[in-house]
């Protein structure tokens, strides 16, 4: 609804005020005169008026009466019934509007989670960890860039749709892993963002069923599935192999099957849908020692064909070593790390710490803990490196 | 909407192109700008002498001053403009995206006019 009265209003703002306004109107009115056959359609009508209204009185305050009136007289006869069939492309376009690249990508995920999400100001600042006033400057800064530079309120059209649907799974991802995988703050899940990614992955998918939208859905239940085998009950991380898996959410598990599977056998792929193949081959070993890593390491090769990235190479490296051995991936790891792109990347010296400890290069692993260590804000991260640090220290 | 278009470029990269691309740059600009006009979208263009033309003033402690040459010192440097009447920031940011210095390391600013 909120949708709808931004494209009849034209203004975020304003359709955000009409809309308390016809609520406020509705509970006087229905319990009075009965709820009316189309209550959506009345309410949004009811909006449209109020909003109009309001511009009116603004207008004379203003003195650009006239543009109201043409603004008025340019709108259909019949809003209620303009505004019936296209709910779902408002909401959309809502999604498209939040996440224009001409948004910076924080402004692009305040937006969504506000706008389309419908959380406060006040909870994407908790769950972002940042004060409710940065945030809130943050949508006011969106909503004028909005405005003033004319970022339009439509979906985008097919020859733009690829790249413009690419920024709004990006900003779907971004949300889910700051509940997955938070970059800060002490614990190491937040599975509210998580919850509100997906379900704003599902309402993508339902809205445009787009392959990708399919392997982004797909990738985040099935790594959502392992939510409650990631940490102990003290908060602490527990690692993919020493995870118990009858902990793994199967409903998650099969659903994010069948999307990444619909997703891979449409042919149209991207990155996202790889992720989720390899999320799959995890999901699908019943131990740790059963993973497919010769598969695993297939889809990393394709994944670094279509999206060429030293974080990619770095989790490919990854396998390998589960593959070949520690030797074979540590190798690589210091080719990639040769090349500087990933020196301030925590997970990279965790990673190279990982293998080193496993070859019993004592040192070389306390080395690159300790560098992981300087580079992390997260609270149970710290927790995992320092008692690596320590059994390294005994052992 | 009207979104001006301000346009810059490196002038020793410009300047250093073969007269016959130089050409071919300025071809394709009117055919740009033709195209705008047809369909009743341009307002106004103009290209700038060499930045190199530039004076700047301001007052300090109540006094004119006049310096020598640009605001900035940049890499590439204002050289020209236009104002264009799009239907929103997309139609304004793909009618830029076609503009014909933009294969010679050309940027260009793209900002709508105050409503």
């Amino acid at each position: 609804m909120l949708a709808t009265l931004i494209r009849l209003l034209g203004d975020f703002d304003r359709a955000e005020e009409a809309m308390q306004e016809a609520f406020a109107a509705a509970v006087e009115q229905w319990p009075r005169d009965g709820v009316p056959a189309n209550p959506r359609a009345w309410l949004v009508s009811a909006g449209r008026f109020k909003g109009i209204d309001a511009m009116r009185r603004n207008s004379r305050i203003d003195g650009s009466y006239d543009t109201v009136e043409d603004f008025a007289a340019h709108e259909s006869s019949d809003p209620a019934g303009a505004a019936d069939d296209s709910v779902e492309d408002d909401r959309l376009r809502l999604i498209f509007t939040c996440c224009h690249p001409a948004l910076a990508p924080d402004a692009q995920v305040a937006m969504t989670l506000r706008e389309v999400c419908g959380l406060t100001t006040e909870e994407i600042a908790s769950a972002f960890l940042i004060p409710p006033s940065t945030l809130a400057q943050r949508i006011v800064r969106a909503k004028a860039k909005i405005r003033d530079a004319g970022i339009p309120y439509e979906i985008p059209a097919a020859a733009e749709l690829p790249e413009r649907l690419d920024a709004v799974l990006r900003v779907v991802y971004l949300v889910f892993n700051e509940g997955y995988a938070a970059s800060s703050g002490d614990a190491l899940t937040r599975a509210d963002l998580s919850a509100e990614a997906i379900r704003l992955g599902r309402l993508l998918l339902e809205l445009l069923p787009e392959p990708e939208a399919a392997g982004l859905l797909g990738l985040m239940l099935l790594q959502d599935s392992r939510r409650a085998a990631r940490t102990s009950e003290a908060g602490d991380i527990i690692l993919l192999d020493e995870q118990d898996r009858a902990l793994w959410n199967r409903e998650q598990i099969d659903e994010g099957h069948a999307h990444s599977r619909r997703a891979l056998a449409s042919r149209r792929f991207g990155p996202y849908t790889l992720q989720s193949a390899i999320a799959g081959a995890h999901a699908e070993a019943a131990t740790a020692s059963e993973t497919d890593w010769s598969r695993i390491v297939g889809v990393y090769d394709l994944l670094l064909e279509v999206e060429p990235s030293p974080v990619i190479e770095l989790n490919r490296a990854a396998a390998i070593a589960m593959r070949d051995g520690p030797a074979a991936g540590l190798t690589l790891i210091d080719t990639i790390m040769e090349r500087g792109e990933l020196a301030d990347y925590q997970p990279a010296h965790a990673a190279r710490a990982e293998l080193c400890r496993r070859l019993g290069r004592a040192n070389d692993a306390r080395l690159s803990y300790r560098r992981a260590l300087e580079l992390t804000r997260q609270g149970a991260a710290r927790r995992f490196l320092e008692r690596r640090l320590a059994e390294l220290a005994s052992g | 909407m009207q979104y001006l278009m301000m346009c810059c470029i490196e002038e020793k990269r410009w300047a250093a192109l073969s007269e016959a691309s130089r050409e071919a740059v300025m071809r394709d600009y009117g055919q740009w700008i033709a195209e705008l006009a047809e369909r009743g979208q341009h307002r106004m263009s103009a290209r700038l002498a060499p930045s190199g033309t530039a004076q700047t003033v301001r007052q300090q402690g109540g006094r004119k001053v006049v310096l020598d040459g640009p605001f900035a010192e940049t890499k590439e440097q204002f050289g020209g403009y236009h104002l264009v009447e799009c239907r929103d920031l997309d139609e304004a940011m793909a009618l830029a995206g076609r503009i014909p210095t933009l294969p010679h390391g050309g940027v260009v600013e793209v900002r709508a006019l105050e409503a």
